[in-house]
């Protein structure tokens, strides 16, 4: 009974969180804030995506790959063949998918883990990274690259100007996020994973197939990873290797979760919203003159982080809150 | 049509033989990073940033206060040793007991920060050291000599650090610890005084790295990304730890990025040696020349 009262008010304060969350654009519309709240929530979702893998210890630095591939496919194709990001979007997400297929299976099959691992998604970052760059002709190259603003129907390009319609975009996106997060963490896939990282021969022997359920946690967190990259491009507009590809955002995917806290579902937001906030403060306060600030801050932190608070803020906060009921 | 094989022949020894110089520069990079690994088991991810370190000493040290290089180089050398004893007091040896990646992820943290610091004190300008050697034309093939200079240096370290590990007891000692590291302390070797002449010995291996590539390239902070990863893969490929394998990786690399530049652009050469880094995980995953267990 008990239960079920908790169960309910748990649910009325996330459908009370969800309203507030939705009409913070009609209370309060200031562009640039709004384009830091959609900011925040695109890159959470990148984040909670990456901590999908992480918080099982797959860590890998290969999202920047399946980001640059998620963005620059869906851009690819609406400029050079006209195919609409809605259908862009699935190829770019199934593309992502098989990039991970491709560097997933061996390393499970051969029992790649560890550093190993690590270092087999640091090439993925660094040939995807490469490929764009190599490809100018096509991609723009480092200079980066901008879908052309559509002529016809907005909504046939997912192309909009409007800040609302990004937030609410943006939020619905970062909220599935957090749906699969939760759909995993309940689901028989966690028991399975969470025994794998304990020990992948005990888990063997207890029945696990150790090389199927690490691929779908890393086809899922792909997906994910890439759709957030399309979504970015699309409000962006603009994309280039630096700000979706490569090592420095796979790195910038790991720093975030694991200050917010990986093994909670809102510790990649946290992380999300400290980073960008952060970011944003040193570049009003200081201008120009603060490039290269916040990562001298980031990297501090992190070290700090990993040293003394390996649960990250929200993980130690949560711990700390439960140890005292 | 013969003329055209002819030429051919000569770009392809060309391209042959400036791989092999490529490869003993690579070799040095990965020496250092697999010392580390094999002695103390944690992947330095900034290593290259060290590198950068070293090359933005090298470049003030000559070309804004005068010294020699000569004499600019050893200084370089201590420096970024004494970088490496840094990084393992302040940031590995408060995680020996944690798992690995949290290692890893602490040097990527450093890594963000060495970068960004580098942004902050030198600015993002490409900096030359001015440094212009001569380039070296054999019948119709055009050598650089600083490549060829970096070619003997590497070889020289690598020698140096051979005899060192082999002929001194500290060197066994190192060996020892990277064959088994619980038992060693029970034999009384102190693992920490180990730990730190490592430390040491990679962190002056990646500064020697600096002193012939700033001859090569221009320094700027993102430098550590383009020689970073490669380095990194070349270990993975030769086997993590494993300094033969690291040596031949070096050389299979080069000789890839090599080839590929000549017949496309530069980044397809890595792009080739990037997938075939890929394949041959399939093949081989711990290593070219791991024995199958």
């Amino acid at each position: 009974m008990k239960g079920g009262v908790r169960q309910r008010n748990t649910y009325a304060a996330w459908a009370v969180a969800a309203v507030a969350l939705a009409a913070v654009p009609f209370v309060h519309s200031d562009p640039y804030h709004l384009h830091i709240l959609i900011l925040i929530l695109i890159w959470s979702f990148a984040y909670t995506s990456w901590s999908m893998m992480g918080r099982f210890g797959l860590t890998s630095l290969g999202h920047g790959g399946f980001m640059g591939a998620g963005a620059y496919v869906t851009a690819l194709l609406w400029n050079h063949l006209g195919i609409t990001p809605w259908l862009g979007i699935p190829i770019a997400l199934l593309c992502a998918a098989v990039l991970a297929l491709i560097v997933g299976y061996p390393c499970f099959r051969f029992r790649i883990t560890g550093h190993y691992f690590v270092l087999v998604t640091l090439a993925l970052s660094g040939i995807v990274l490469q490929v764009i760059t190599a490809t100018r002709d096509y991609t723009g190259g480092s200079l980066g690259y901008t879908p052309e603003a559509t002529k016809g129907s907005k909504l046939l390009a997912l192309q909009s100007s409007d800040k609302v319609v990004w937030y609410l975009v943006a939020l619905v996106v970062w909220a599935l996020g957090l749906a699969i997060w939760t759909w995993v963490d309940r689901s028989m896939m966690r028991s399975a994973m969470e025994a794998i990282s304990e020990d992948e021969d005990a888990a063997a022997a207890a029945g696990v197939n150790v090389t199927a359920e690490k691929l779908k946690i890393t086809v899922l967190s792909a997906m994910m990873t890439a759709f957030a990259g399309a979504i970015y491009c699309q409000y962006q507009m603009f994309i280039s290797p630096d700000t979706v590809s490569g090592i420095a955002v796979s790195l910038q995917m790991v720093f975030a979760a694991v200050v917010g806290g990986l093994y909670v579902a809102l510790g990649p937001t946290v992380g999300a919203v400290i980073t960008i906030l952060m970011a944003e403060i040193l570049r009003i306060s200081f201008g120009t003159k603060a490039v290269g600030w916040d990562n001298l801050i980031y990297g501090v932190l992190l070290v700090l982080f990993i040293i003394f608070l390996p649960k990250g803020i929200l993980g130690s906060f949560l711990e700390r809150v439960r140890a005292r009921r | 049509m013969e003329s055209f094989l002819e030429i051919f022949d000569i770009y392809l020894l060309e391209a042959v033989l400036n791989g092999i110089l490529l490869g003993g520069v690579l070799a040095l990079l990965a020496l250092g990073l697999n010392l580390i690994f094999g002695v103390i088991d944690v992947t330095w991810i900034c290593y290259a940033e060290l590198i950068m370190i070293g090359m933005y000493a090298m470049y003030y040290l000559y070309a804004v206060f005068g010294v020699p290089y000569w004499v600019a180089a050893p200084i370089c050398i201590l420096l970024v040793a004494w970088l490496g004893v840094l990084l393992h007091l302040l940031v590995i040896e408060p995680l020996l007991s944690a798992p690995p990646i949290n290692q890893l992820l602490a040097t990527g943290g450093v890594l963000f920060f060495l970068q960004s610091f580098a942004t902050v004190a030198f600015g993002i300008d490409f900096r030359n050291i001015g440094i212009r050697l001569p380039v070296l034309a054999l019948g119709d093939m055009n050598f650089s000599y600083a490549r060829l200079l970096a070619f003997i240096a590497s070889a020289v370290g690598m020698a140096a650090v051979y005899v060192f590990m082999k002929k001194t007891y500290t060197g066994t000692a190192i060996r020892a610890i990277a064959q088994d590291r619980q038992i060693m302390v029970l034999m009384g070797v102190d693992t920490r005084r180990i730990y730190i002449i490592t430390s040491a010995l990679g962190g002056s291996l990646a500064g020697l790295a600096a002193c012939l590539l700033v001859l090569m390239y221009d320094v700027h902070p993102f430098i550590g990304l383009s020689i970073g990863p490669i380095t990194f893969l070349i270990c993975v490929l030769g086997g993590l730890g494993n300094f033969v394998g690291g040596f031949v990786a070096s050389f299979l690399f080069a000789e890839i990025i090599s080839m590929g530049g000549m017949f496309s652009d530069l980044e397809w050469g890595y792009v080739l040696a990037f997938a075939f880094f890929i394949l041959m995980m399939f093949i081989r995953p711990a290593g070219l020349l791991a024995r199958r267990s």
